[in-house]
């Protein structure tokens, strides 16, 4: 009865950014649980690694290449999801970018690209899913914020921008779809070893040792550590939890 | 990336086999609805219940999961009972893995009315247990070096009510416990989280319903859900905080509650 809660078999999720970090790490999570995968990326030689990876480890999956903030491209990324998979269960929106930059650097159309890398796409996204989800009877939308969705940084307004919108943008979409047996959450990923992170640490003096000072599971995170939570959100297991912000960041965030 | 967690296969990641579990208030409502998703998932589970009389039907139903149940008949207002509960799960089991702290009571009326005695009594019961059970079950946790501790909150631990200002204050109080639960004793690889049920429709919600009766469709008019809670709702978010699904996740509040909170 439990592994039924969990089990994905025969449900089709998308994951925006999911060839790589985070998005690659819930990618794995939901293809063990039994989902087929449809990894969306602008990096197609990555997107085509990530794939063959899924498909090798026994599960269906698909690379398409798509603008996440472009309408049209998106439209054609869902026709194609449903034409190749048959049917849309699960859309995780993850794909993000970061400029950073303080307030009274950041250029407006540095803004720009990031509010709609990160907060845009997600609209765009969870739009053009929603038809199919709400005629199969259900789905459930899980939406990236970050630990920028609840505090400040000197230098990244965009982004924290972005990110605390994407909170509101997830308690919208709860409360709309939830006649629609629609399930939408966040999840606030804490510091994550990942590529944009590795960036971050070179360019911000002393970051990855006052990361960990704060933490108190005393390590960064790994992209393994979201296969628990994508699995959960996109399951059953989680039917009646919907509209939440699941900070996943071994407590970063309650660190007094 | 290739984060350590990937290669786990995910029915591993959310498997109980060989765990052993203690539920407060585990004989109803929302505490039983933990257990059998916990039970389900291969864990051991001690129910400790004040009330005998739904014991033997309880551990009945659990055992169907073909796991072994203990009933044991503890108050967690007496922190004798509490040790009592420690000492024979050890004793039955060998073993403590995860602390469910769910027993909990409520005692409704206005503020300006309130007793200090029924104030204190819903304190004690809610809050102050969850931390004479956490500090009862820390040795054997950090000897086996992890542990996992879900407190059962509220959405009155954010929200306010004002006919249950001791609930609501006991609630929003086992919320920073866990948070200074979860910075305590990540060292030790214990992770505590906290989970804030909405309206679910147990015994204690059926008796708060019937002093107001406009209580059930006034609950059902703002759930996005559209329905009242089950205990069974539950289940899943036990099973994964209890889990090795959720070993970056501590201090974290997770609602339950069909969207009720984020209705504006």
């Amino acid at each position: 009865m439990t592994a039924g809660l969990f089990d994905l078999s025969g449900k089709v999720a998308i994951v925006t950014g999911g060839n790589g970090g985070i998005g690659l790490g819930m990618a794995r999570g939901l293809a063990q649980a039994g989902a087929a995968i449809a990894v969306v990326g602008r990096n197609q030689t990555k997107s085509k690694d990530a794939v063959a990876e899924l498909t090798e480890s026994g599960a269906r999956a698909v690379a398409i290449a798509a603008d996440v903030t472009d309408k049209t491209a998106v439209d054609g990324m869902i026709a194609r999801v449903l034409k190749e998979l048959g049917r849309i269960d699960i859309l995780i929106n993850n794909a993000g970018i970061n400029i950073r930059k303080p307030p009274h650097e950041i250029a407006l159309d540095e803004w720009d690209s990031v509010i709609k890398t990160n907060l845009t796409s997600a609209f765009v996204c969870s739009q053009a899913a929603h038809p199919a989800m709400k005629v199969a009877g259900g789905g459930k939308i899980i939406n990236i914020g970050s630990m920028l969705s609840i505090f400040g940084a000197s230098f990244a307004p965009a982004y924290a921008a972005s990110k605390g919108g994407i909170v509101q943008f997830t308690r919208s979409c709860a409360v709309a779809w939830a006649p629609h047996n629609i399930q939408c959450n966040a999840v606030l990923p804490g510091w994550i070893d990942t590529e944009l992170t590795q960036n971050a640490r070179r360019e911000i003096d002393g970051l990855h040792d006052k990361v960990l000072a704060r933490t108190p599971a005393g390590r960064w995170g790994a992209s393994g550590d979201f296969a628990g939570i994508a699995v959960f959100l996109s399951s059953r297991a989680s039917d009646f939890v919907t509209g939440t912000a699941i900070p996943v960041d071994g407590g970063f965030s309650v660190q007094g | 990336m290739h984060g350590g967690g990937g290669h786990l296969l995910t029915s591993n990641l959310f498997d109980l086999t060989g765990r052993v579990a203690i539920v407060t208030g585990g004989n109803t409502g929302i505490g039983l609805g933990m257990a059998h998703g916990l039970a389900n998932a291969g864990a051991a589970l001690v129910i400790a219940d004040r009330n005998r009389d739904n014991a033997a039907s309880a551990k009945a139903e659990l055992e169907t999961s073909g796991h072994p149940v203990l009933a044991l008949t503890t108050d967690v207002a007496d922190p004798n009972s509490i040790a009592q509960m420690v000492s024979a799960t050890l004793n039955a089991f060998g073993r403590i893995d995860i602390l469910v702290n769910n027993a909990g009571i409520s005692i409704s009326a206005p503020i300006e009315d309130m007793t200090l005695a029924d104030w204190q009594k819903v304190i004690d019961v809610n809050m102050t247990a969850p931390f004479i059970c956490a500090q009862a079950v820390y040795p054997t946790m950090k000897a086996a070096g992890r542990g996992k501790i879900i407190n059962i909150a509220s959405v009155l631990a954010t929200l306010g009510a004002g006919g249950a200002a001791n609930y609501a204050s006991s609630k929003g109080g086992i919320l920073q416990f866990t948070r200074a639960l979860a910075t305590a004793w990540a060292a030790d690889n214990i992770q505590s989280n906290a989970i804030l049920p909405g309206w679910i429709d147990t015994d204690l919600t059926k008796r708060a319903k019937d002093i107001r009766p406009e209580l059930h469709d006034r609950i059902l008019g703002r759930v996005p859900a559209q329905r009242w809670g089950r205990p069974d709702d539950l289940a899943g978010a036990a099973v994964f905080l209890a889990s090795g699904a959720s070993d970056f996740v501590n201090g974290a509040a997770l609602t339950v509650d069909g969207g009720f909170s984020i209705q504006g």
